[in-house]
């Protein structure tokens, strides 16, 4: 079976799933909405303060959020064994991954696009005028993370004091991610809206090689 | 007036149908060794198991059962030595894995999946033609087809554990690997894993077998015996648990 069909069926699992227990998910918007909405309080930005710093505190919202949700991506396959039974199908180690990381590609997502009205609407942000670009910076951005992160929760799963491994690991190695997505995005929340294609090139960059850089070591992220 | 409470109706096993295209496949063990930190679980086991043979893995806790089905199931990998699958027209992991079926310690299944979704899931992985008509002949076979739609975590252990031995025969297996697979089950369904396992070796499916009861092996053509990672017996047909002191 091809390593994008295996994927495809992991994929479906995983979404059944989390949409049966929403575990994930609940905790994950709750955790991202609770951020924005307390920083709006403590700050009580204006709008042009809003655009110059909202960006930042956005995205680390996102990647502390990411940090939490990909936490379990491998760890709960260990309740049952379950991950025993994915190495023994005849599928490549790469579909396990990547079937993993399409289904936290999706639930960040679906968590970013309940965040962003109560975003705008908080921080005086209108995103009408660049709704596509910014769903595309956000779109790159989370590929990155759930990429990097989903790798990383195969390796924590095995390690002691994981639930702070993931993070030590994660953050820093996200870095150029943070960079770009925060400038990129800043560049679109501008008074004069900017699709700054440097950053988006950049975090398309980092997208392909860690994707790359998965696939390469897929067998050795899911062996015992 | 109360009614007199009615028994449940007892269930009723049939041999998966799933089983009948099975092709065997042999296994042998070449100098095997296994190490986790300083201990060594396997110590130089060779070992040749013909396909078509059913051979039950006797020996106390630590002795390098488990081990030594982990490696077969391609789970784990040998520290020393290597595995051979003989009979299989490659030795390609992706074709190895394919004919292969493991009941372990643990169920292998999604406690938030129901019996069927666990099962399509697995079929799914296994690129199964007829999954639908396979899913329902396992779960007839196991008498959970009217548990077919029901959580897994809803389960009893026997009812998991006998979900569990349908995933791993769901593909036709010409291997089959058991690790104490009669745990948990009730006398009825032990039967019916004897029956099933039984029907399988006459299907010509390699069985190998980890247990401490004797009730579900009655068809055992071989016993091996393992102690602190080695073999220290090799015996024909079923033998019973007192051969662990000889």
């Amino acid at each position: 079976m091809s390593a994008l069909r295996a994927a495809v069926v992991i994929f479906g699992k995983e979404l059944r799933t989390e949409f049966r227990t929403r575990e994930l998910l609940n905790t994950t918007v709750v955790f991202v909405l609770m951020i924005l909405i307390l920083f709006s309080f403590t700050m009580d930005p204006t709008a042009e303060e809003s655009r110059r710093f909202t960006s930042g505190l956005l995205w680390l919202a996102i990647l502390f959020a990411g940090a939490l949700m990909l936490f379990p991506s491998f760890t709960r396959e260990q309740a049952n064994d379950t991950l025993d039974a994915l190495r023994m199908a005849p599928v490549p180690a790469f579909a396990i991954v990547l079937g993993k990381v399409l289904a936290n590609f999706a639930f960040l997502t679906l968590a970013e696009w309940l965040m962003l009205p109560v975003f705008s609407v908080l921080y005086d942000v209108s995103l009408v005028r660049v709704l596509w670009q910014m769903l595309l910076v956000f779109a790159l951005g989370t590929l990155g993370l759930a990429v990097t992160g989903t790798a990383f929760s195969a390796v924590a799963a095995h390690a002691r004091m994981r639930e702070m491994l993931l993070p030590l690991m994660l953050l820093p190695l996200l870095t150029p991610v943070l960079i770009a997505s925060v400038e990129a995005t800043a560049a679109l929340l501008a008074r004069e809206p900017q699709f700054d294609l440097t950053w988006v090139k950049i975090l398309l960059g980092f997208d392909v090689v860690f994707l790359a850089a998965t696939y390469l070591v897929a067998d050795a992220l899911v062996e015992e | 007036m109360s009614a007199t409470p009615v028994p449940p109706a007892a269930p009723s096993f049939s041999t998966p149908a799933v089983l009948r295209d099975a092709r065997p496949l042999g296994i042998e063990f070449r100098e095997v060794g296994k190490r986790f930190g300083a201990f060594w679980a396997l110590r130089r086991v060779s070992l040749r198991i013909a396909a078509g043979e059913f051979v039950l893995l006797r020996g106390p806790n630590g002795s390098g059962k488990s081990t030594l089905l982990k490696i077969a199931a391609t789970l784990a990998r040998p520290s020393t030595g290597s595995v051979v699958y003989p009979g299989a027209e490659d030795q390609d992991a992706a074709i190895i894995k394919a004919r292969i079926g493991l009941v372990a310690h643990g169920t292998l299944l999604y406690d938030d999946l129901s019996a069927a979704e666990n099962l399509r899931f697995f079929g799914g992985l296994y690129g199964l033609a007829d999954l639908a008509s396979r899913v329902e002949a396992a779960l007839v076979s196991v008498a959970l087809s009217d548990r077919r739609d029901s959580l897994v975590r809803t389960f009893s252990r026997g009812m998991r554990q006998r979900l569990s031995l349908a995933r791993a025969m769901l593909h036709g297996p010409g291997l089959l690997l058991l690790d104490e697979p009669a745990t948990g089950l009730d006398q009825q369904a032990r039967e019916w894993l004897d029956r099933t396992l039984e029907s399988l070796h006459d299907a010509g499916c390699t069985v190998v077998m980890s247990t401490h009861a004797s009730e579900a092996a009655s068809a055992a053509t071989r016993t091996l015996w393992l102690s602190s990672g080695r073999i220290v017996r090799d015996t024909a047909a079923p033998a019973s648990a007192e051969g662990v002191a000889q």
